[in-house]
C-alpha cells in the first residue's frame, strides 16, 4: 500500500494542477507529438508527484519536474506497447533518442500553449469540439465542468472531445502556430472561439461567469503571445461587457436594458483596461470588427447616462463595421442608434425597411427595437404587436420576462 | 472521481480461445491493471463469475421472490467490474481506451459513482430527529 498523502500536498497538487497542467500539456504535445499519449502521462506525472514529494519535498521549480517525469513515462508506455504493436518501435527510439536535447524554457512554453490553440481551433474540428477542447486542454476544465456550463450530459460532452481529438489524430493536423500567410484566417477562427465560450457566460450569472471569465483568461493569453491588433480588440471588447454583469440584471434576475443600468455599477478597472486596449487596436490601424465592437463598447462606457452618450460616434463606429461586416444585425444596431440622436421616425423607418429586405422577421431583437420605437412615439397598438411578437421568438428566461413587463406597462 | 466500468465480453468467442490465448490475454490485461495501480487509477474491481450463476432477487406480493440467472439477459455478459480513480469522464474514457481487454473485443461501460454525499447527510438528520423525538 503506498503511504496516504498528507491533505496539504495533495491540496498543493491540485492547485499546481490548475495553475500548471495547461502549459505542460502543451510543452508534452510538441515534445510526444500525441495529445492522448501527452495526456496520459502529464497524469502519471501528477500521480508520481503525489508519490516522490511526501519524501522529497515539492521541487522548486515543479513544471520541469513534472514534464521530465511525463517525458520518462512516456517512453514506459511506448514501450511497452512495441512489445505488442511492432509499429511503435521506431516511436520508442526516436523519442529515447529526443530525451537528452535541450528540452524547454519558459518562453518555448508559452509558444506552446499557442501552438495548442491553434490545434483545438483549427477548422477541421466542427466549433461544439473546438470549444470544448479549448477548454478543457488549454484551460484545464474538467468535462463534467464544461457539460454543466453549456447544459448537456458529462456523456455527450466526453464524447465531443474523444471525436474531436480522434479528428486531429485521423488528419493529422499538425500541432504549429499558422504561418504569416494563413494566420490571420487561423487566428479569425481562434477569436471566435474565444468569443463564443464569452457569449455562453453572458447571459446566466452562475456558470455563466465562469465561462466568461475563461473566456477573458484566454484573451490575455492570445495577447501576451501575439501582437495582433484583433486581439486587443477581443480581449477590450470583453472586458468592457463585462464590466456591466453587475449592473444588467436585477436581484432577481431580471434584464436591465443599457439605458436604465446603475452606471455606478460599472467595473470601472475593466473599463479603464478595456478603453486602453481599444485605443491601441484603433491606433494600429489594421483593426477588425472586434476593435469597433469593442470601440462601440468603450462609448458607452465613457457616457455618465444613456442621454449623454454620444450616439452619432455611435452610428459611425456601425457604418465602419457594417463596410468589413455587412450583416442586418449590425445595421439594427445602426438603426436604435441613429433613432437616438434623428428620432424614433427616422430609427423607424430604417427598422421598418430593414424588415422588408431581410431575414429578420425571426430575430427577436428586430420586434423588440421597433416595439420600442412605436412606443416612444405613441403607436400603442404597433408597439404592442411587436412586443407580442418578440415575446414569441424570444428564448432565455429573463428575456421573456423583460418583454411581458413592457407589454403590460402598455395596457 | 470515481467511474465504474462494467465490463461486457461475448462468452462464445472466450470459450472458443485456446488457453494460450486466454493466457496472453490474461497476462496483458493483468499488467494493465498492475499499471492503473501504480499511477493510483485502480480503486477497485472485481471479475464475475459467468451469468448463469447469479440469483435475482426481487419483492413480489409482499415477500422475497428469486429467479436463477441475471437480471438482464443480454447476448454480452457482464464479465466485471472496474472502479477507476480519474480527473474527469475524458480521463476515464482514455485509460479504459488503453485497457487490453478492448482489443479482445471487450466493451465496456463507463458510468460516473453517483455522489451521496448531500442526500446522506440529509437521511442522518432526519433520523437522528426521529430518535430523539
Amino acid at each position: 500500500m503506498p503511504t496516504p498523502v498528507p491533505e496539504q500536498l495533495s491540496q498543493a497538487v491540485e492547485t499546481l494542477y490548475r495553475a500548471e497542467s495547461g502549459r505542460v500539456l502543451a510543452t508534452l504535445v510538441r515534445l510526444l507529438g500525441d495529445l492522448d499519449l501527452a495526456e496520459e502521462a502529464m497524469h502519471e506525472a501528477f500521480a508520481a508527484a503525489l508519490v516522490s514529494w511526501p519524501q522529497t519535498g515539492i521541487p522548486e521549480k515543479p513544471r520541469p519536474w513534472l514534464i521530465s517525469t511525463a517525458r520518462f513515462k512516456a517512453i514506459d508506455r511506448i514501450r511497452r506497447r512495441a512489445r505488442v504493436d511492432l509499429t511503435q518501435q521506431d516511436h520508442a527510439l526516436s523519442l529515447e533518442a529526443q530525451i537528452n536535447e535541450t528540452p524547454f524554457d519558459d518562453e518555448a512554453i508559452e509558444d506552446d500553449r499557442l501552438r495548442l490553440i491553434f490545434t483545438c481551433c483549427h477548422p477541421a474540428v466542427p466549433p461544439e469540439g473546438q470549444v470544448a477542447l479549448t477548454l478543457r486542454e488549454i484551460c484545464g476544465l474538467t468535462t463534467e465542468e464544461i457539460a454543466s456550463a453549456f447544459l448537456v450530459t458529462p456523456a455527450t460532452l466526453a464524447q465531443r472531445i474523444v471525436r474531436a481529438k480522434a479528428l486531429i489524430r485521423d488528419k493529422k493536423i499538425p500541432y504549429q502556430v499558422p504561418d504569416s500567410q494563413e494566420l490571420s484566417v487561423r487566428l479569425a477562427a481562434v477569436l471566435q472561439v474565444v468569443y463564443l465560450i464569452f457569449n455562453e457566460g453572458y447571459p446566466t450569472e452562475t456558470q455563466g461567469a465562469a465561462l466568461s471569465r475563461e473566456a477573458i483568461r484566454l484573451g490575455r493569453l492570445l495577447h501576451e503571445l501575439l501582437q495582433e491588433p484583433e486581439v486587443k480588440g477581443l480581449l477590450g471588447l470583453m472586458l468592457l461587457q463585462e464590466s456591466r454583469r453587475a449592473a444588467r440584471a436585477s436581484p432577481d434576475g431580471d434584464l436591465i436594458l443599457l439605458e436604465q443600468q446603475d452606471r455606478s455599477l460599472w467595473n470601472t478597472e475593466q473599463i479603464a483596461e478595456g478603453i486602453s486596449l481599444t485605443e491601441s487596436a484603433l491606433l494600429s490601424r489594421r483593426f477588425g470588427a472586434y476593435t469597433l465592437q469593442a470601440a462601440i463598447a468603450a462609448v458607452h462606457a465613457e457616457s455618465p447616462s444613456a442621454a449623454a452618450t454620444d450616439w452619432r460616434q455611435i452610428a459611425l463606429l456601425y457604418d465602419r463595421l457594417l463596410r468589413i461586416q455587412p450583416s442586418p444585425v449590425v445595421e439594427l444596431n445602426r438603426a436604435v442608434a441613429i433613432a437616438m440622436f434623428e428620432g424614433p421616425e427616422q430609427g423607424l423607418r430604417l427598422i421598418d425597411d430593414l424588415l422588408a429586405r431581410e431575414h429578420l422577421s425571426r430575430y427577436q431583437h428586430a420586434h423588440s427595437a421597433r416595439a420600442d420605437l412605436c412606443r416612444r412615439l405613441g403607436r400603442i397598438p404597433e408597439a404592442r404587436a411587436s412586443y407580442e411578437m418578440a415575446l414569441a421568438l424570444a428564448r432565455q428566461e429573463p428575456d421573456r420576462r423583460f418583454l411581458t413587463r413592457r407589454l403590460e406597462e402598455l395596457k | 472521481m470515481k467511474y465504474l466500468c462494467f465490463g461486457y465480453y461475448d462468452k462464445a468467442k472466450f470459450d472458443g480461445m485456446t488457453e494460450s490465448e486466454r493466457n496472453a490475454m490474461f497476462d496483458t490485461c493483468f499488467e494493465y491493471d498492475d499499471q492503473l495501480r501504480a499511477n493510483g487509477n485502480w480503486a477497485g474491481g472485481e471479475a464475475l463469475q459467468p451469468a448463469e450463476t447469479a440469483l435475482t432477487l426481487y419483492w413480489k406480493n409482499g415477500k422475497v421472490a428469486t429467479t436463477d440467472g441475471p437480471y438482464a439477459e443480454t447476448k454480452e455478459q457482464l464479465g466485471g467490474l472496474l472502479i477507476l480513480e480519474a480527473r474527469d469522464m475524458n480521463h476515464a474514457v482514455q485509460l479504459m481506451s488503453q485497457h487490453p481487454a478492448m482489443r479482445y473485443g471487450n466493451i465496456f461501460e463507463i458510468r460516473p459513482a453517483g455522489d451521496m454525499t448531500d442526500i446522506e447527510q440529509a437521511s442522518k438528520k432526519r433520523r437522528r430527529q426521529k430518535t430523539t423525538r
